[in-house]
């Protein structure tokens, strides 16, 4: 019988495994489309070091469920459903970089402030993976953050299409700091932090990179989509799962 | 999209180890120098290859051109005693 404590755990890892995952996937797709060759390895790296965040978690994750539990079976072998990333990663980029960019600084300074808090975690593991991800996070935060800045300050077109792209994903923002019981029972453990206490040092840190880039941060409205943590999701993460576990699922017996 | 302007070209120079020299490891194409060291950090230490990059506009090399090489090196190859050659050495040291 599992213990409420380790079966928080498990649904902790598994929200930071699926976030990096899907975000990943989604970044992957400009692989071989970058805007230019220099661009296209960096975000392929990208894609490649937040693989490697969601299969430390995943792997923790495993071992704690036992039952010949994988890395694996929780990529490929969950539905959409079951599936705890925020909803702001899977929205398609539809090959707009600035919105790729956006994305990856919004999300990397969120990861940037959690893993910086979870590296002080009682949990040898989840402090382990908190420092080795840390170092990746921060080199995304720079690189997203540098384009922001550029595209912002560039021409008339590339500052429209940046702040299109802040306008449309900032209502997204709300959710990377919800929190439930799985968090509390955690926080109370001293394994996981309470994330609204970074919230505040989060709107300064996006809000500086906003002014340099010449945007204007939206209101915040009421339009704040949300889902992810119970598994509620918006309609394109279905057809992200069926291209990304189509093999396995065609092929059950397929090895690497 | 048009695409036929091309953004200039940065020489990228790696160190393998702290002390080491930098070497030409090759080149970019960034819009300015701090893009410029993301792209080299990404094309060219993605494998561990280094512990600090620079990155030169490529513009600001000035080469020695082809037609410059018999005045400029071949007098140096009847000149052995330029080179440490006739130094005794201790056993076992591999390299001066």
């Amino acid at each position: 019988m599992m213990t409420d404590l380790n079966k928080a755990l498990i649904d902790f890892c598994l929200r930071i495994a699926d976030n990096s995952l899907i975000h990943a996937q989604r970044i992957s797709e400009w692989t071989g489309h970058g805007p230019i060759l220099e661009e296209d390895i960096a975000m392929s790296n990208v894609a490649l070091d937040l693989i490697g965040q969601s299969r430390g978690f995943y792997t923790y994750a495993a071992q704690i469920e036992g039952d010949g539990k994988t890395e694996d079976f929780y990529a490929f072998r969950r539905g959409e459903r079951e599936f705890r990333n925020k909803l702001m990663v899977e929205q398609p980029d539809n090959k707009d970089f600035g919105f790729t960019m956006m994305k990856l600084f919004l999300n990397g300074c969120f990861d940037y402030l959690m893993f910086r808090d979870l590296m002080k975690s009682t949990d040898e593991t989840i402090s382990g993976l908190a420092a080795k991800s840390i170092k990746e996070v921060t080199y995304h935060v720079r690189h997203a953050g540098d384009w922001v800045v550029r595209l912002g300050d560039g021409t008339e077109e590339s500052h429209q299409r940046i702040q299109n792209s802040l306008n449309e994903l900032w209502p997204y923002t709300n959710e990377l700091f919800e929190q439930d019981s799985v968090d509390t029972l955690l926080i109370s453990n001293g394994i996981a932090f309470d994330k609204e206490k970074f919230r505040d040092e989060w709107t300064k840190m996006v809000h500086e990179i906003f002014a340099k880039a010449t945007l204007s941060v939206p209101e915040n409205n009421t339009y704040s989509p949300t889902g992810g943590l119970k598994g509620i999701h918006s309609e394109h993460l279905g057809y992200l799962l069926a291209e990304m576990q189509y093999l396995p699922r065609t092929y059950p017996d397929a090895v690497w | 999209m048009e695409s036929n302007h091309q953004w200039p070209t940065w020489e990228v120079f790696t160190q393998k180890k702290q002390g080491a020299p930098h070497e030409h490891a090759g080149s970019v194409h960034a819009p300015d120098g701090e893009i410029a060291l993301l792209n080299a950090r990404d094309v060219y230490s993605r494998r561990q290859e280094g512990v600090n990059i620079w990155v030169v506009p490529s513009d600001a090399i000035i080469a020695s051109s082809p037609e410059d090489a018999g005045a400029f090196f071949d007098p140096a190859n009847d000149k052995m005693y330029r080179s440490p050659n006739f130094f005794k050495t201790a056993d076992g040291l591999k390299q001066i």
